[in-house]
Parts: structure tokens; sequence; C-alpha cells
């Protein structure tokens, strides 16, 4: 069996060779032209004039394109059509591009995009929440409101009260790969544009519409993104479009790539959220009402703003029992970039908002954050139960429900939790912290455990389908494509090791291809840690479908019965004969039997009203969770991860190499979210924090010195692809634990809650220490 | 500005003539005028470390230092190390121990990682963290990378 083995990245060999390939190493036809955006300087204005006189004059400038030059649809948004590929009449943001040059290389178009001189009519710009809310400037006509039992209440009848307000910062992706895209015009009208995109059949029916031709005249290829997170969930579209555009308008292939900082002010980031919550309590820590109000900045346009906000409502109960809960979602519209997808689509922001509420709940009844945390729990699910959330109901399992009604019936948080607290002797380390903190007046330490509850399904309920195509050869060598994209996750080889597995073969009989929606139409973005669940299924149907007709056909032509034939060690068993896997290949062709399929998926059992906040909008909830200890100098802010335990649930994991690189990697993003990386706008709406100069990712050397990862290796109890959990996203709300880990720390010089906002960078640390050690 | 220089220089052990622009980039000449595409292009201002490659044995960004300032020099990008056997070691470790995701930033770190390999650099995990502090990986957390790193260091030694 190839699924379950920890096999290496598929394209290692490629990467560690400097051979494999992106969009910009693809070796282009000559005369390939090169685009660059000219952008707009202002955050929000009319334009009274463009003169491009001199960009047209620079060197090396084919031809410049501004709205009107479009013939067809000026439109890059995945949602909403409110995003126009270039500038009409008046801008949102300091970035937006208003017109297109093409020139004879990527230099002299961005040097002559800098040429143009154009007159604004500036209007008032709204940056923040503050000048989002004064305005009621937002999407959708007010806020969502999700709620179950009576928050108000039971927050009135509690024994005690906690209420606060957390602000979370964006985060740029910082995929080392920029956007990029590759537009080749074919004979015809017909389009085939190479795009490093998540979204391979939203790029074509984007270009296809600009382009004025129907989907089936345009190709999208995909071989592999260095690094998405999301951003290229909608991102690309611009720079496919302005390829396809320019390649149109000259005949000739265009390609176009984001400079770094380019792509920084160009592209959307996560959504910076504020939250505001009230909590009532017993003297246990247990929570009896909750009510929150989340704000969610989500620039000029709407891409995919609300599903982000909708999950982030979803995950404001985490891993708690919510008896009576209430949560109030505001979508502001505001002019900066437009917020987009980047890994966990708003759930980071809705868990951070409840983990707040543990930590401050824990504070004001003097205890243990953990013993709060597991006295909220939702109860594990019981052994023998074979059920899963959205299921029936042992007899022995009360109904426990979220709070947008949907039960919960596979909880395994309890067992984890008390698992990785005992591994990484968090008991006898919070001890030793709390005497360490006594004996240092200046270097203060902490420690946190947090967990994570995460929903697994996109929350548009359609988009939980796939598709695959698979070919077997007469030499028994296997091509496999499907609609998920690669962007290092290893999506591709945990597929073909399940395709692998299906035909008893090994892993390397099978070729892995570049995603092609002209193989596999009408797929979903490779997005909400889908891609493994969704295409492995499909890339299994497709093989079953291979499979039954090589079953039929054997039975036939050696007169055994079906159960008489195996597929395994790369040969076929056939009663007491063993033939070769592709010895049966060329047999079963030389029958004339068809060794082609194609096969398709759709999650089942989900269900989901968003604006009721009503149903089963996830197929099954994956587990985990982390201990992070730090440090913080509490003369400066200085602080450091000393020490991060893991444990993660991957479900059956179908390459525990492959899952415990995304839990690492997902923590390390998740702290830098929480710690270091900080956007910086400045008051006329400019992002200051625009290359790796200013913007800071962890490096090496910020990871913590001690790092234990494991996965929780047990069956999901839902039919997934062999009983596999979704593993892209979760992880990254581990890194809760480390803000929470400086919450402690800081909490140590005084009386008074820390209230520690995020990204907690040395300077809000410090000022935070400032406010405690006062008391405020 | 447009002022074009010649130059000669070894790039993998090949004689290379050229005539470059003054300012054009040393990783954009590698990559657009002799197709070495291995090395990748991240932020183009010295911070990423996705383009760090060998001249005359120091390991380089070549996003820093102008095709003209490479006169006279020998060249060694991912594909030359491979192709010399230079880095066979680390690539099987890279490879076993899953260092890489999307890769992007592999060639650069494993410039870098032999930089520290070939001075004798110990199989110290905190000094290894420190060398590689300049590449970044969005992916993998390094974890994998440093583990890498310690094998080939541990391999050679022992």
């Amino acid at each position: 069996m190839s699924v379950a083995k920890p096999l290496p990245h598929d394209a290692a060999k490629l990467h560690v060779t400097g051979a494999a390939r992106y969009v910009d190493d693809i070796p282009t036809p000559r005369g390939t032209l090169h685009l660059a955006f000219g952008q707009s300087e202002i955050a929000h204005g009319e334009i009274q004039s463009i003169d491009l006189t001199e960009v047209r004059r620079s060197s090396g400038v084919t031809a410049v394109l501004t709205a009107d030059d479009l013939p067809f649809d000026n439109d890059v948004s995945p949602s909403a059509h409110d995003e126009p590929l270039l500038a009409e009449g008046s801008v949102h943001y300091v970035g937006q591009p208003i017109f297109l040059v093409i020139a004879t290389s990527h230099l002299l178009a961005r040097k002559a995009a800098r040429l143009a001189k154009i007159e604004y009519l500036e209007k008032p710009s709204l940056l923040s929440i503050d000048d989002a809310l004064a305005a009621n400037s937002r999407f959708e006509e007010g806020p969502r409101i999700y709620q179950k039992g009576n928050a108000t209440n039971a927050i009135k009848q509690a024994d005690h009260t906690i209420e606060g307000v957390i602000e979370m910062g964006a985060q740029e992706h910082f995929y080392l790969e920029g956007q990029a895209a590759l537009a080749l015009p074919q004979e015809g009208s017909d389009m085939v544009v190479h795009s490093s995109t998540q979204h391979p059949t939203e790029i074509q029916h984007k270009v296809a519409e600009a382009l004025g031709v129907p989907m089936n005249a345009v190709r999208v290829e995909v071989r592999r993104m260095g690094g998405g997170f999301g951003g290229k969930e909608s991102q690309g579209n611009a720079l496919a479009v302005a390829c396809a555009v320019s390649a149109r308008a000259t005949g000739q292939p265009c390609k176009m790539r984001y400079d770094r900082d380019d792509d920084m002010i160009i592209t959307g980031k996560r959504h910076d959220f504020r939250i505001k919550y009230k909590a009532g309590f017993d003297a246990h820590g247990r929570v009896s009402g909750v009510d929150f109000i989340q704000y969610a900045r989500c620039g000029w346009a709407q891409d995919l703003s609300l599903p982000v906000a909708d999950r982030a409502m979803l995950h404001s109960d985490n891993a708690y029992l919510l008896e009576n809960a209430r949560i109030e979602s505001h979508r502001l519209k505001t002019n900066t970039q437009s917020a987009t997808a980047y890994r966990g689509f708003g759930g980071p922001q809705g868990m951070l908002g409840i983990e707040r509420v543990m930590d401050h709940v824990a504070h004001a009844l003097g205890m243990d954050p953990l013993a709060v945390r597991r006295a909220n729990y939702y109860a594990d699910l019981p052994a023998e139960n074979a059920g899963a959330s959205g299921g029936s109901l042992t007899g022995k399992m009360k109904s426990q429900t979220t709070p947008y009604g949907m039960e919960v019936t596979d909880f395994i948080l309890h067992e984890m939790t008390g698992a990785l607290a005992k591994a990484a002797d968090y008991e006898t380390r919070r001890l030793a912290i709390a005497k360490w903190n006594a004996q240092n007046p200046i270097l203060k330490k902490g420690i946190a455990l947090t967990p994570v509850k995460f929903g697994i399904s996109f929350t548009l309920t359609h988009l939980n389908q796939a598709g695959a195509l698979v070919h077997v050869y007469s030499d028994g060598s296997v091509h496999l494509n499907h609609g998920g994209t690669e962007m290092g996750q290893g999506l591709f080889l945990k597929v073909a090791q399940v395709a692998a597995t299906r035909f008893g073969i090994d892993v390397s009989a099978v070729k892995i291809t570049a995603t092609d929606t002209g193989k596999v139409p009408n797929t979903s973005a490779t997005a909400a840690s889908s891609g493994s669940d969704l295409n492995g299924m499909a890339v299994k149907a497709a093989c079953d479908t291979i499979r039954a007709r090589l079953i039929d056909f054997l039975v036939g032509h050696f007169g055994v019965a079906q159960e008489a034939i195996v597929f395994d060690n790369d040969e076929v068993r056939i009663g007491d004969k063993a033939l070769a896997f592709a010895d049966v290949a060329k047999l079963a062709y030389e029958n004339r039997i068809s060794l082609s399929a194609t096969g398709f998926y759709k999650t089942p059992k989900v269900a989901w009203d968003r604006i009721k906040g009503e149903g089963r909008p996830f197929f099954y909830f994956s587990y985990g969770a982390s201990v992070s200890e730090v440090v913080i100098d509490t003369l400066t802010g200085e602080n450091r991860i000393l020490r991060t335990d893991i444990l993660h649930d991957a479900g059956a994991s179908l390459n525990p190499a492959l899952d415990i690189g995304q839990v690492e990697g997902a923590y390390v993003q998740g702290a830098g979210w929480l710690t270091m990386e900080e956007l910086v706008w400045d008051d006329k709406g400019t992002l200051r924090t625009h290359a790796p100069s200013t913007y800071k990712i962890p490096a090496c050397s910020d990871r913590p010195d001690i790092f234990n990862v494991s996965l929780w290796d047990r069956s999901n109890p839902e039919e997934t692809i062999y009983r596999s959990k979704a593993v892209g996203e979760p992880p990254f709300m581990h890194g809760i634990s480390a803000l929470m880990a400086l919450s402690d720390a800081i909490a140590s010089c005084g009386e008074s809650y820390p209230s520690l906002d995020a990204p907690a960078t040395p300077e809000r640390v410090l000022k935070t220490v400032e406010r405690v050690k006062h008391g405020i | 500005m447009s002022r074009s220089i010649d130059i000669k220089l070894r790039v993998n052990g090949e004689n290379v003539s050229a005539t470059v622009p003054a300012r054009l980039n040393l990783v954009d000449f590698l990559r657009e005028e002799l197709c070495l595409t291995g090395s990748h292009v991240g932020c183009e201002h010295g911070v990423c470390g996705a383009c760090t490659l060998t001249v005359d044995g120091d390991t380089v960004r070549g996003c820093l230092m102008l095709a003209a300032q490479a006169n006279g020099k020998e060249i060694t990008t991912i594909e030359g190390l491979a192709d010399s056997g230079q880095s066979t070691a680390l690539q099987a470790a890279f490879t076993k121990r899953n260092a890489l995701q999307c890769g992007f930033c592999t060639p650069g770190m494993l410039a870098s990682a032999l930089g520290y390999v070939n001075a004798g650099g110990a199989a110290d995990r905190d000094a290894i963290r420190q060398h590689i502090s300049g590449n970044y990986c969005r992916c993998t957390g390094y974890q994998s990378i440093v583990d890498a790193i310690c094998d080939v260091i541990e391999e050679t030694r022992t």
C-alpha cells in the first residue's frame, strides 16, 4: 500500500537541482512581451485626466492599455463583479491598477509605468475600522448575526462577567514566488494561460469573459506554485487577464510577474479584525453566555470577504460548548487592498476571539487557563462511537451543538489535550515558570496550551466537488490528473499515493501531471484544506472505474471469481496465477478494454444556510492542541518562543512526512501572524511595509528552540479518503498558543489583565508590560 | 545608464562572454540570458535569499550583485552544484527530511547550507539556524531544513 507511507515530495529531486519550473521559468517564445500596471497614488478619488505620453515614449514600450481599450469584460472579481482590471473613472486604494504597460522587458515595463501624469480629484478615504463604522461603509446591508440560546440573559444572570476587545492585524501571504502569469495566443481566438494560481477554473472563466470568448476557448495550466496560502485563490486573476488581453491586443505572448513591492502593494491580505466580547461565567470558569461583535476590515472590493467573515463566526466557539452565544459580524468596506483568502480563511480570527475570552476568564478567577478551557470543552466522542459530526448520536452521548446548530459528535480534544499536557510536561513546567518569574525581575516566562477545532468543507456547499482523469497506458504506466493544484503542500503526491494503492502499483509508476482545465473542468479552488479530501476521492473513483473494467475482463478471460482478483505489489493476482500490472494493461488493451476514466466526487451530508446561520456547513472537524513557552524582556519587549509541542489530528494520515511538514510550517506562519508580522498603512492609505526589508516573516532563528510535533494518528469517523483528515489550514491556529503564552508572561508583571493585541511585536509587548506594571 | 559592458566569466564550469547593460543584476543575467532559472527571484533587494548562489566560493545574493561585477569570476548556480556533485549529500538529505515544500527557496537554501558545511560548520542546531536565517522559507517552519543540514554534517564527519 502506497498510502500512509512517509514518502518524500514528488518534486523534491527537481527542487534540489533547480530543475522545477515555475511560471517565470517556462521558456517563452521569441517576441514575448512583458507587462506592468500603472497604479493609483491616492486611496480614493476621481481620475480627472490621464496623460500617458511619456509612458508611451519610454524605451521598449509596445502599447499602453486603459479601461477604454478593453473591448469586453473589465473585471477580475471572484464574486461580486466589483473589481475592474483597470480603474474606470474612480480609484479606491493606493496601488489600484489604472493602466497597463506592454513592453519588451519586465524592467522597461515597470520603469515606463512610473511616467504617467494623472490628475485626481481626491475624496476622503476610509482607512480604518473606525472610519468605516463612522461612515457605515460595509458589504451586505447590515451585520450578520448567528445565535444560540440567549446570551444577553445568560451574561446578566452569571456570577461573574468580563468584557474586552482584541485587535488582530492583517497578514501578508509572502509566498516566496510572487504572482505570475503567461498567456500564449493560439490559432483562431483560443488562448493558453500558465498561471501561478490555486484556482485555474476561475482564471479560465475570467480570461474568457475578458476576451469575449466561451470558456472552451481558454485553457489554463498550473504545474506548481511557489507557495499560495490563499493568496493565489483570487489574486492571480488580474495578471492572467492582463496577459490575455495584452496577448490578444498585440498578437504576441505576454508575461507578467509582480515585483515584490508591487505584489504587496496591489494584492489583498488576511483581514484584520477587531473583536469585542462579553462573557458570563461561574466560579469554575464555566462560560454560560458569550457575546461577540466581530469587525472585519475588508478593503475596497468584496472578493471573498463574505465567506471569510462567515468562517470567523463559525469558529467563534472553537472547542467550547456554548449554550448561549451571540455573534454579530460587520464586513467593513475601506479604501485599502481588498482583503482576501489566507490560510484559515477567517477561522483564525474567530478562534482567537474565544481563546482570548478563555484566557481572560481564567485571569479573572486566578485559574490556570487550561483548566478553564477544559471545563468548557465539548464532550469527547465516546470510544465506541463510530459516528461523526452531524451524524446520529449514540444513546450515551448528550446532544451538543455549535452556535450554528451543527451536532458535534467527533470531538476528541479531552483525550488529545491530556496526552499533549503529559508529553509536554505542562503542569510541572507551569509551576517551574511561576517560580522562575518570582526570582527574575527582568526576564519573564509564560506558557499556554490552546486547542484547535476546525471545520472542514467549503461553506459554499456547491464548491465541495472534484473531478479526476486517469489513463492507464498499455505498458502499465499511469497518467494522473485532477482539479487540485500543487503549491508545495504535497497534494499531488498524496493523490498519486491513492492511485498507486488502487492499482497495487508503486507510486513511481504514476505520472503526476499539471492541473489543466482542458483535462478536468469546472473545478473548485485548491482551498479550504480540501485538496486531498476532494481530489483523492475523485481519483479513487476514476481508478476504481478502470479497476472494475479490468476485473470484469479478467473474470471472463480467465474464468475466475471476482474475489480471486487482487491488485498488489505491482501484480494482479488472478486466482493462483499472477501477472505483472503492465502485462494486464497490455492484455486488456489487446482485448479492447477502455483504460481511461474520469472520476467525480461530491462531499456528502453538508447543507448550510449562511443567512440564517443554521445547518451543517462542515463534513467533519479537524483537531489539535499546542503548548508554547516564551520568554520576554520586560525592559525592551523583545521575546522568544523557547519551546513548542504540538499534537495534531490528521486522521489516518495519507503521508505522515508531508503532514508533519504542514503542521510545522503552519505553526511558524501562525505564530508569525500573531507575534512579528506587522502591516502598517500611513494616514494616506499607503502601505509602508511592502517588502521583507520592512515586513518581517519568521526566519529560521525565530522558530522555537525546541519544537516537537506529533500526529494523532486515528481514523476519521467520516468516510474520507482512506479515513484521513484535511491538514492545510487547521495547524495554522496552533500559533495562538504563542500569543497566549506571551499574555501569560506579561500577566506575571502585575495584577491587571494584559489584553494583549496582535501582532505582539516587541513594541506592543513593552507597552502592555508597562500597562500591567502600572495596574491599568 | 544605458551603457553596456563586456564581461567574461565562468558559469558552472563553462566560459561565458557577454555584453550586458551596466545595471543588469547577476541573477537576471543568469535567468534571462543563460536560462539558468534555478536561481529564483523573491524580493530583489537582498532579504529573502531565494537567489543565493556561489561566486568564487563565497555565498552571494544574485540580486545584490551586478552582472558586470561578475567579470572574471567563477559563478556556481544550483544547476552547477547539482551537475558537479558538490551538493549531492545535501540534496539527498533535503529530500529525505522533506526539507522543502513549494521548493522556491530550496536552491538558495542549499547554496547557503553548502557554504556552512564547506566552511566546516558544526552540527550545532543553533549555529545552523543563525547561518540560514538570511534565507526565508514560508512553508516548512525550518525544522526539517535544520535536520537535513545536521544529517549531512554528522554523516560526513563520522
